[in-house]
């Protein structure tokens, strides 16, 4: 396999297939020999197979602002993504421990607050935006709150892993985690044969289970678990079907449900059905116009009240936005050890806070080398990435930031590890990063596999598929 | 027996497959006058042979809003793919695709995958050469992916009340097409009442077997020649021919057996009503109190069917407003649809 050149000498990036002496990482050997057997129009012709699979199954997502109906691709790139059962060990451990935290604090900060109280955390954290009052001394079920959460991890060495960020809401792509491997299966059988690659099949069987476990109290022993979805033109809008098919349970909108003497129910060609847990793909704002956002028409008048008196299951559960906000994410080694009394397994990246007078100087000082995001954004909208950036690009930044320096976080720009990826040309390097869907029922667990995320143009760190970017399957190795 | 499912969700399916239905039915149509269009008839002018078309679909006036002319080219466009005819194939199956995008978890994956790539399928052909050349072909297409997805709908699908659903609204659509298309054709092609045992013109009538899939019923029922009495009594009353009223009244009675819940007795009164007159009824009779006059009743008693079913089942939450008001010989009726 090639060695690695890039354009952009500022980033020396670590590769997924490359061992420090410019061989191929052993993980990858066996890949490599496969491919080195391959010519590349064959694997151009199994990517355009992939496409037109793609395409015919659906696996598309609204983009906003275009044309009503347009549906797109995220482009899936046919070369996998190698994990060895050590580094998966290590990454999965460390992810549920930080869950696990998170989890706990999400329960503390809306009852007894004793991180305040210990001094971890300032009090600003309950006037964060994101935080709901309305959630105070409420239980939830299990105590759990962020029932699914995507943590984002990215790798610059070959032992170095930094968490980038906690998706606590209603963390989206698990979709394309499961059908990338389906693909890559039909594709490519051979390889399945040559690999002991952990099964990722069994994740929406896992979410059931999860997802009855925290039933409210007065629900029977069969649960009724449905799936809410803002509707048929939200961009994910492919994932929520395809899980609530794989759950065997029901897709509803908000208008198919309505609120009762404290409890839920749905809509059916029978009548009325009590719904015990609703596992929610809309946000918190969108989902009771008469607790929030009274504009909302995907929401169900009422739900919210039901939820707080128990009589309704919601996952995630209202209010995890404060656990992922990016200034509440520079606490998280510290929960862990509070709550856990743990020592953190993953890294967080070292994060300036633009609040902090200090912090402000260097990072004005050093625009042009680092990565400047905005504390709520996601999607990779509202962020500067200093390297890549044009000078008028870098100083319209700085304004913005001055104008409203709490609202901006920044980061030293990671060298993101690259793997190889097929492109125009042939095969190169482009920058990855990696989502595993952490589980949180009675128990935390994680399916051994992640969404892989790739930046398809060259030198690019920004791999949000609302940017370009593409998707691989992840390998997990058994052994 | 069945499992209580989302009123959404079933109203879904059911226009899923009405519209299929419906396009497949445009495509009949369209196909049969394209083929007489290509008999020479110097008698009949180019206007008299495709009128009937905007009769049968009820869109003489919105057509004549949109063209100056009735011409071969202009109907054929604008019955198969014109976006402001709410019932040419284009929208049909637009509309198809949109309820069974909103609702691809209640059926199996293959009939999903059937009706995407049909979408797909459709959007990339050449729209001009269809119009060109061909017609034949992409009508043979309409109909040929209406089987696929009726086969894959029987072939895959989950016996539930989903599945009853989705059978229904392709079995209301049909009998309301299949009503339609007599209505218009015996209005045209036999003015007076006295010809009915009468030679006719071999082609129009013919013509009309073929379009319902009948011609070769009809000579192995009958053994004789094409005589509009018969070709009545093939298409209303005979329950071995699939797309005759008979056959759908069949099909409904039995589905709304078979529906779970209480809900739906005045379906079933309705649809038992229907079902009586034609498996008692004579064609004899039929054509004494006069077919138009008994197509219309069929298609009036049809509609409010569809508004019952609409009503208990399908949208607890949602109000339907009638789209168009439907002239049919005269008669006023209302048609409702559900946009995704």
């Amino acid at each position: 396999m090639a060695s690695i050149d890039y354009k952009n000498k500022l980033l020396t990036a670590f590769d997924e297939s490359v061992d420090s002496k410019k061989g191929v990482r052993q993980v990858y050997a066996p890949y490599a020999k496969w491919l080195g057997g391959k010519d590349f129009s064959q694997l151009a012709q199994k990517s355009r197979d992939a496409e037109l699979l793609f395409r015919r199954v659906g696996i598309t997502f609204a983009v906003y602002g275009e044309e009503e109906g347009a549906e797109r691709l995220i482009p899936f790139d046919v070369i996998p993504r190698i994990l060895a059962a050590s580094e998966w060990a290590k990454l999965s451990a460390g992810a549920c421990q930080r869950v696990r935290a998170l989890n706990m604090f999400l329960n503390d900060i809306y009852h007894g607050q004793d991180i305040i109280k210990a001094g971890i955390m300032p009090d600003s954290i309950l006037t964060n935006e994101m935080y709901r009052p309305e959630m105070q001394g409420v239980d939830v079920p299990g105590g759990v709150y962020a029932h699914i959460a995507g943590i984002d991890i990215v790798r610059t060495e070959a032992d170095t892993f930094y968490v980038l960020e906690d998706n606590l809401r209603t963390p989206s792509g698990v979709s394309y985690m499961l059908e990338d491997r389906r693909m890559m299966m039909r594709l490519f059988p051979e390889l399945f044969r040559q690999y002991p690659i952990s099964p990722v099949e069994h994740y929406p069987q896992l979410l059931l289970e999860n997802l009855r476990a925290v039933a409210p109290r007065g629900a029977t022993s069969n649960p009724t678990v449905v799936l809410m979805t803002p509707g048929a033109y939200n961009s994910a809008y492919f994932e929520h079907a395809f899980l609530a098919q794989q759950m065997g349970i029901e897709l509803v909108e908000g208008r198919d449900m309505f609120v009762k003497d404290n409890a839920v129910f749905m809509r059916t060609t029978e009548g009325p059905k009590k719904i015990d847990v609703i596992y929610r793909r809309i946000d918190d704002d969108f989902i009771d116009p008469l607790a929030f956002r009274q504009d909302s028409m995907l929401g169900v008048p009422g739900l919210v009240s039901v939820y707080r008196n128990g009589g309704v299951a919601l996952a995630n559960a209202i209010g995890t936005g404060v656990a992922d906000d990016k200034a509440t994410y520079t606490y998280v080694p510290e929960m862990i050890k509070f709550y856990l009394g743990e020592e953190p397994i993953l890294s967080n990246v070292p994060t300036y806070k633009l609040s902090k007078e200090d912090d402000r100087k260097y990072v004005l000082d050093h625009l042009a080398e680092l990565v400047v995001k905005e504390v709520q954004g996601s999607g990779g909208y509202g962020m500067l990435v200093g390297p890549t950036s044009s000078k008028a690009q870098i100083e319209e930044f700085r304004l913005r930031i001055i104008a409203d320096p709490d609202n901006y976080i920044a980061q030293p720009t990671l060298a993101l590890s690259t793997c190889p990826t097929m492109v125009e040309q042939g095969v190169a390097p482009r920058h990855v990063d990696l989502r595993p869907y952490v589980l949180t029922g009675k128990t935390t667990s994680v399916v051994p596999g992640a969404l892989c995320r790739v930046a398809m143009n060259e030198g690019s760190l920004v791999v949000n598929s609302s940017q370009g970017g593409g998707t691989k399957d992840t390998w997990v190795l058994q052994c | 027996m069945g499992v209580a499912m989302l009123s959404r969700t079933a109203d879904h399916l059911y226009w899923m497959a009405r519209y299929i239905e419906r396009a497949e039915n445009m495509a009949r149509m369209l196909e049969v006058t394209y083929r007489m269009s290509l008999v020479q008839n110097a008698a009949q002018s180019e206007a008299a042979l495709w009128v009937p078309l905007l009769h049968i679909s009820d869109t003489k006036e919105d057509f004549h809003k949109a063209y100056d002319e009735v011409t071969a080219h202009n109907v054929i466009y604008y019955i198969a793919m014109d976006s402001r005819n709410l019932s040419s194939i284009y929208n049909c199956l637009r509309a198809a695709r949109e309820n069974a995008h909103a609702v691809r978890v209640a059926m199996s994956s293959e009939m999903w995958e059937n009706i995407n790539s049909l979408w797909l399928e459709f959007q990339q052909m050449d729209k001009k050469l269809i119009l060109e050349s061909g017609l034949s072909e992409f009508c043979d297409w309409v109909k040929s992916r209406s089987h696929l997805f009726r086969g894959v709908t029987y072939g895959t699908m989950l016996r539930d009340d989903g599945f009853r659903f989705t059978r229904l609204g392709g079995f209301i659509e049909r009998a309301d097409d299949m009503a339609r298309l007599l209505d218009v054709k015996y209005h045209l092609l036999l003015p007076s009442a006295s010809d009915v045992g009468g030679a006719v013109d071999y082609y129009e009538w013919s013509a009309l077997l073929r379009s319902a899939s009948a011609y070769e019923a009809y000579l192995k029922v009958y053994r004789d020649a094409v005589m509009p009495l018969r070709v009545a009594e093939l298409l209303v009353l005979r329950q071995d021919m699939p797309r005759s009223l008979h056959a759908c009244m069949n099909e409904l009675t039995t589905i709304l057996d078979q529906l779970t819940g209480d809900a739906g007795r005045e379906c079933k009164r309705l649809a038992g009503e229907m079902h009586s007159s034609l498996h008692y009824g004579r064609i004899e009779d039929i054509f004494r109190g006069g077919l138009h006059e008994f197509l219309e009743a069929f298609l009036r008693q049809n509609n409010r069917l569809g508004i019952e079913i609409q009503r208990t089942y399908l949208n607890a939450p949602l109000v339907n407003e009638p789209e168009k008001v439907n002239v049919v010989g005269g008669q006023t009726q209302s048609q409702s649809k559900v946009s995704a």
